[in-house]
C-alpha cells in the first residue's frame, strides 16, 4: 500500500471510480481509491441500473443528458474490453393521474427546452413500444427513445480499470478505520492494511457515508434506506423499454440477457443500513407488475436482493467541501440516482477539488443549501 | 478437467473463462459472478460455485475452506410471478 498520496477516496462504486478516473484524466498524479470489498459490491451493483433523462429540474435533465452522453461513448473513452450492455431502449413513464398528467406536460416542455427529445404518448402509441401493456386506468405515457440501462458491474468496473490505467490505486478489501484530522485539516487515512498520509479526502461511501463522516467529524443530512429488488429467469427479448411509474411505484426492465429486472419503494422503510430480503416485497412487486404488464406472470422469479438508497433532504446528491473540515469533500445523498449521474459526479468533484472552472451546474448541490434552506425540489423521483 | 469443459450451465460459461477471469486478478467469486453471470441462473449456483471456488483455492494457494462462495439469495427454488400472486391474494382476499 502507498504512503502518501494526492487523494483518498473512499468507495469503490460508480462514483469513487468515476471521480479517481476523472481526477487522474485532468492531471492529478497519486490517486487512490479505497473499498471494504470488491468493486460495485454496495448499492451501485444492487441498482436497477436504469438511465433517464426524463426529469423535472433543469438542473437534473443537464447531469442526466451529461451523463448518458458519457456513458454513450464509455466502451471506447475508457477502453473497456467487456461489453457494458447500454441498452436506449427508451423510458416509458406510465401516467395514471390528472395531476401527473399536468406534471409530465411540464417535464417534457422542459426536457425539449434542453435538447432532450421526450414526447407524450397516447395509449395507442404506447402499445406500439409496449403490446402487452395493460392501459386500464393509464391516461398516457411518456417516452424518450434515449433513456436505458446499463450492465453496473461493467460500468463500475470500466470506470475503475481506466483509472487503474493511469496510474490510480485500488485496495480492495480494504476497510476504513480512522480519519486523521488536525487542527481543521485533512492529515491521512486510517485503513486495517496500512495509514496513507493525505491532505484531500473524498466521502464517496454511498449507503454508509454518514459513518464515514462521523470519522472526520463530520454529520451529514443523509440516512439510508433499504430499497428490494428481483430478476427472472431469462427469455426472448420481448420489452424495450425500462416502464416506470410513480403513481404506481414500479420500474421494470428486460436486461439484454434477457432477465426481467423490477423494483419498487418499500413502505414503511426502517432508517437503517439492513440489506436483507422480505416476502411483502414480493407480494406487493408481483401484485403490481402483473396487473400492468400481465404476461409477467408466467416468468420464474430466481433471485431477490436489496441495496441502500442514500436519502438526502431534497432528494439531491451533496456534492461539495465541507467548511468544518479543510480537504474533506462529499459525494453522497443520491437519494436513488447515483448510479445514472456516475459521470456527472466524476466530472464536478473534480472540477471541485480541483478548482476548475464548472461545466455542469453544480454549486447548488453543496452542503449549506440545508441550513440556508435553499433545497432543490424534484417532482419526479421514485 | 479441459479447457471447454462447462462449469456453469445456467450461463453457458466454460473452465477457460472462468481461469481467464482468475488471470485478470479477480481473486472471489463473488467477483466473477457479477462480471460472468456465474450462478445467477435457474440452479442458484449449486453446480458452479463449488467448482469455482475450488479453482480459486489452486490459484490462490488458499485451502478451500477459506474460500467465500457467493450469497444465498431467496428463493430456495425458481417460482412463477403469478403463482406468488395468487398464493397473496389466497392468503389475504386480495386486500392489502
Amino acid at each position: 500500500m502507498v504512503k502518501t498520496a494526492d487523494a483518498v477516496i473512499i468507495g469503490g462504486g460508480i462514483s469513487g471510480a468515476a471521480i479517481a478516473y476523472e481526477l487522474l484524466k485532468r492531471g492529478m498524479k497519486d490517486v487512490v481509491v479505497i473499498e471494504k470489498d470488491y468493486i460495485a459490491a454496495g448499492a451501485t451493483g444492487r441498482c436497477g441500473a436504469g438511465i433517464r433523462q426524463q426529469w423535472g429540474t433543469e438542473m437534473n435533465c443537464i447531469f442526466s443528458k451529461y451523463s448518458c452522453e458519457a456513458f454513450e461513448r464509455a466502451e471506447e473513452e475508457l477502453q473497456y474490453e467487456g461489453d457494458i450492455e447500454f441498452h436506449q431502449g427508451g423510458y416509458l413513464m406510465l401516467i395514471s393521474t390528472e395531476s401527473e398528467m399536468e406534471q409530465m406536460k411540464k417535464n417534457v416542455k422542459l426536457q425539449n427546452s434542453l435538447g432532450i427529445e421526450s414526447k407524450l404518448l397516447n395509449l395507442e402509441e404506447s402499445k406500439e413500444i409496449v403490446p402487452f401493456l395493460n392501459t386500464e386506468g393509464l391516461l398516457g405515457c411518456a417516452f424518450h427513445q434515449k433513456d436505458g440501462h446499463l450492465n453496473p458491474f461493467h460500468t463500475n468496473q470500466a470506470y475503475a480499470n481506466a483509472a487503474k490505467r493511469l496510474g490510480g490505486h485500488i485496495y480492495l478489501y480494504t476497510t476504513v478505520t480512522g480519519i486523521d484530522v488536525e487542527n481543521g485539516k485533512i492529515k491521512g487515512v486510517q485503513t486495517d492494511k496500512g495509514y496513507i498520509s493525505t491532505k484531500i479526502v473524498v466521502n464517496a461511501a454511498g449507503g454508509y457515508s454518514m459513518q464515514i463522516a462521523d470519522m472526520a467529524g463530520v454529520k451529514l443530512p443523509l440516512y439510508s434506506e433499504r430499497h428490494q429488488i428481483l430478476v427472472t429467469e431469462p427469455v426472448e427479448p420481448i420489452l424495450e423499454p425500462m416502464v416506470m411509474s410513480f403513481s404506481l411505484n414500479l420500474y421494470c426492465q428486460q436486461v439484454p440477457h434477457g432477465s426481467f429486472i423490477m423494483g419498487q419503494t418499500g413502505k414503511n422503510e426502517p432508517q437503517d443500513l439492513r440489506i436483507t430480503s422480505s416476502w411483502d416485497f414480493l407480494d406487493d412487486m408481483t401484485s403490481t407488475i402483473t396487473k400492468v404488464l400481465p404476461p409477467l406472470k408466467n416468468l420464474r422469479l430466481l433471485r431477490q436482493w436489496a441495496g441502500l438508497y442514500n436519502m438526502s433532504p431534497d432528494k439531491q446528491p451533496i456534492y461539495s467541501a465541507v467548511k468544518e473540515v479543510e480537504g474533506f469533500y462529499v459525494a453522497a445523498g443520491y437519494s436513488g440516482h447515483g448510479f445514472m449521474f456516475g459521470p456527472a459526479t466524476g466530472t464536478v468533484m473534480a472540477e471541485l477539488i480541483l478548482g476548475l472552472e464548472p461545466t455542469l451546474p453544480w454549486k447548488q448541490l453543496n452542503i449549506e443549501r440545508f441550513e440556508k434552506g435553499e433545497l432543490i425540489i424534484e417532482p419526479s423521483v421514485v | 478437467m479441459s479447457g471447454d469443459s462447462i462449469v456453469c450451465r445456467c450461463s453457458d460459461l466454460d473452465i477457460n473463462e472462468i481461469r481467464g477471469y482468475i488471470d485478470q486478478g479477480y481473486t472471489t467469486v463473488e467477483e466473477i459472478k457479477r462480471l460472468a453471470r456465474l450462478g445467477m441462473g435457474p440452479c442458484q449456483g449449486r453446480n458452479c460455485i463449488p467448482i469455482v471456488m475450488r479453482e480459486l483455492s489452486i490459484a490462490t494457494g488458499k485451502p478451500i475452506s477459506e474460500i467465500a462462495a457467493a450469497v444465498s439469495r431467496p428463493p430456495a427454488k425458481a417460482i412463477k410471478l403469478g403463482e406468488i400472486v395468487r398464493a397473496f391474494e389466497e392468503e389475504t382476499g386480495g386486500a392489502k
